[in-house]
């Protein structure tokens, strides 16, 4: 495991226009249902380009130190 | 003693904005409006201040809403086409609430018109220039001293009330050289808008404490963070699609003025003990009305002159005061009927109106006036 | 729950944002609250939050203004970068930030554009460039390619666009630089430079529009619009080690003008020093 980070998601803010997903280098994100959703976790590598692509912050990464 | 110093009416409102605590101007040159900037370019750095020529009018009014943001007294001169580019942005400092002073040396137009011949034809578009309502507040001087003194007037009002005023010059009074004995700076009346936040409601930037009508906010830069927009807002500064609010904040913003218009409209009077006839006029149509008026005098007619100094909103109230005594009233003005409207409405048809005006751009004398008046005299005795 | 930078930086209260799904709008808008928050913390050489002026025209872009919780003024359409000279003069150590769009800034705020850039005054311009006038729904713009569709150019655009970063390089911008929403890291490192810049600097974000600018002109949905990007839009580094052949078709993302020319409120600043001295004397 990489870091001690965490995906975490805000659904209730993601419109599902699929950016995250589709720029995932791991292939870690798919959109169901019109929301994103983590599909393999095991994958990520908390590399953040989720978060910083994702027009509507639904999408990022928490530092799980503290 | 005082010093006496010849001065022209743009010098000296340019004098008496410094005096007013005016440190930024951003305009750009039209005639006759132009040693406005000029003066402005020469004395603001020297008092600490600071001139910017903008590519436009769009562009000066909004910088001159921009500092005032930020804290600075500002303003901005210009003449008609430059005015009518500036009034979307009047309208916003209006919305925005943020304090700043246009002054408009009018000329004759429309359009480019007659660039350096007198007029008074952007009377009713210092009102109704930018769209939808909103509070005005429009200050005409007549002499030179006065585009001093009225000047520190302006942004008094302005600070106070935090709203865009309008000083309405004409090319007769911008232009005009008088020697003048300038008021000491020192014992002039300045205010300062409020700034720090109302307690209350959170320190909200737009909240207005019960009974109050004006906000009062800290500039950028101070410590606050807020939103400032020209969309209906509520007191947080943010945007909102509620009517209730909406209508809320429109009917507050034309109360600042609605309700404060004993503490705004002031007018001058002359020989109006007995005046049985009114001469109403403003701003550089004053000289040649009080030529006529003491020529009128001479010859035993009882003729006044009624100044409106607040030309908006209209001194509907004192003029009323004046109808018991009256038996016509004679409107004049340099365009084709302006303010006469103003007087019609507020005399509401129980007194003759009469009206001499001019748009060829050339000026009214005092014989004019006293033509009209006799001819205006001999109709009232037919009727 | 948004992220701490979201929490830190914006108005929660008026989040979701309006953008339609998949609007590049919203990546730019936090692009800039990550170069204002590294700023921030930038050990060396850190700038104050309370410094920081947001001022926006009006248009999709413009509504960023209200979301980032800074000092802000949503302004009138075309103004922001005239507003913003008066708020840097009245009050030269803010750092005054405008968020506006290609509409805003480069047709009815053209004139402001280029005179701001002319004077060197020490404003910040970020465009959100999307190619079209999106909050009235798809007219064509300054930035809206030849040939392309629009609501008001149903045959086809008949104007030539603006590249807004050279038109700013053109007008004597002493910073200018392309940005876009796929590489979101670079435009962020960008967008830093460009607010430390002393003078005036311009970003020419290129965002992307799906909803109107997309599905007129078929460019597919934003991750097809986003692997445009990825594919034809080119950091300097890179860019100027590929042969003429290779960047056909191809746009540059970089700095690509910069230069000291003295900055406006400091040369006034001068100015205002030399009265005061003659007059003491």
């Amino acid at each position: 495991m990489i870091g001690r980070k965490k995906l975490v998601i805000e659904e209730a803010w993601c419109k599902g226009c699929g950016i995250c997903a589709a720029f995932c280098p791991k292939n870690v994100l798919e959109i169901r249902k019109e929301k994103v959703t983590v599909k393999d976790e095991e994958e990520c590598v908390f590399c953040g380009l989720c978060e910083l692509r994702c027009p509507d912050y639904a999408i990022y990464l928490v530092n799980m130190e503290e | 003693m005082a010093k006496t110093v010849l001065m022209q009416g743009n010098e000296a409102a340019v004098e008496g904005a410094l005096a007013a605590g005016m440190r930024f101007f951003a305009g750009y040159p039209i005639t006759p409006s132009t040693e406005i900037a000029e003066a402005c370019a020469l004395r603001l750095p020297q008092e600490g201040g600071k001139f910017i020529q903008m590519e436009d009018e769009l562009a000066s009014i909004a910088a001159v809403l921009g500092a005032s943001a930020a804290g600075m007294k500002a303003m901005t001169a210009t003449s008609g086409p430059g005015f009518s580019l500036m009034q979307e942005n009047i309208g916003y400092g209006a919305m925005a609430e943020i304090p700043c002073v246009i002054i408009d040396v009018q000329r004759a137009g429309p359009s480019t018109g007659l660039p350096t011949s007198p007029s008074q034809g952007d009377y009713m578009q210092a009102k109704w220039g930018t769209h939808g309502d909103h509070p005005v507040i429009a200050l005409s001087p007549a002499t030179v001293l006065e585009c001093y003194t009225l000047i520190v007037r302006a942004f008094n009002l302005a600070e106070k009330y935090r709203t865009p005023v309008i000083f309405l010059m004409d090319e007769i009074v911008g232009h005009m050289r008088e020697g003048i004995e300038l008021p000491d700076p020192n014992r002039l009346i300045i205010n300062h808008r409020k700034m720090s936040f109302h307690d209350g409601a959170n320190k909200q930037c737009y909240y207005v404490p019960e009974g109050k009508y004006v906000p009062a906010m800290k500039p950028f830069g101070q410590g606050e963070r807020y939103n400032i927009t020209g969309l209906a807002h509520d007191e947080s500064g943010f945007p909102v699609n509620s009517s209730e609010i909406a209508g809320k904040l429109i009917t507050r913003l034309l109360d600042k003025v609605e309700k404060n218009v004993d503490d705004i409209t002031r007018v001058e009077e002359y020989a109006m003990d007995d005046a049985e006839t009114a001469v109403v006029c403003f701003g550089g149509t004053t000289r040649a009305v009080m030529d006529a008026v003491l020529a009128a005098r001479a010859d035993g007619k009882k003729v006044g002159m009624f100044r409106p100094i607040t030309v908006w909103p209209f001194p509907e109230k004192q003029l009323l005061a004046r109808l018991p005594q009256l038996k016509r009233i004679l409107m004049v003005e340099h365009n084709h009927g302006q303010m006469l409207l103003e007087v019609q409405r507020t005399v509401g048809g129980t007194l003759p109106v009469d009206f001499l005006g001019r748009v060829d751009g050339t000026v009214i004398s005092p014989s004019d006036i006293l033509a009209k008046l006799n001819e205006t005299e001999g109709q009232s005795h037919a009727e | 729950m948004p992220s701490d930078l979201v929490h830190l930086y914006m108005r929660i209260d008026h989040l979701p944002q309006i953008w339609c799904p998949g609007c590049g709008n919203g990546v730019i808008m936090h692009d800039v609250a990550v170069a204002i928050d590294e700023l921030i913390h930038d050990e060396e050489n850190s700038i104050n939050r309370e410094d920081i002026v947001i001022v926006s025209g009006i248009g999709c872009s413009s509504r960023a203004a209200g979301y980032l919780d800074f000092n802000s003024i949503h302004t009138t359409h075309g103004r922001a970068i005239a507003f913003a000279s008066g708020i840097k003069m009245a009050n030269p150590k803010l750092h005054v930030i405008v968020l506006t769009g290609d509409g805003d800034c480069s047709a009815i705020g053209g004139n402001h554009l280029i005179h701001a850039a002319r004077r060197n005054l020490g404003l910040t311009v970020i465009c959100f460039n999307n190619d079209i006038y999106g909050m009235t729904g798809g007219q064509y713009s300054p930035t809206t390619p030849n040939g392309d569709r629009a609501t008001t150019a149903p045959y086809g655009n008949v104007d030539r666009p603006f590249d807004i970063a050279n038109l700013a390089t053109g007008a004597g911008a002493s910073f200018s630089a392309r940005g876009d929403v796929y590489h979101a890291r670079e435009t962020i490192d960008i967008i830093k430079q460009a607010i430390r810049h002393k003078g005036f600097s311009l970003v020419d974000v290129y965002s992307i529009c799906p909803t109107y600018y997309g599905r007129k002109n078929k460019k597919g949905d934003a991750v097809e619009m986003l692997n445009w990007q990825k594919e034809n839009l080119i950091p300097t580094a890179r860019y100027y080690s590929m042969s003429e052949e290779d960047r056909v078709g191809k746009k540059i993302i970089g700095i690509l003008s910069f230069n000291d020319y003295p900055e406006y409120t400091e040369e006034y600043a001068k100015i205002i020093a030399s009265c005061r001295k003659a007059r003491k004397k």
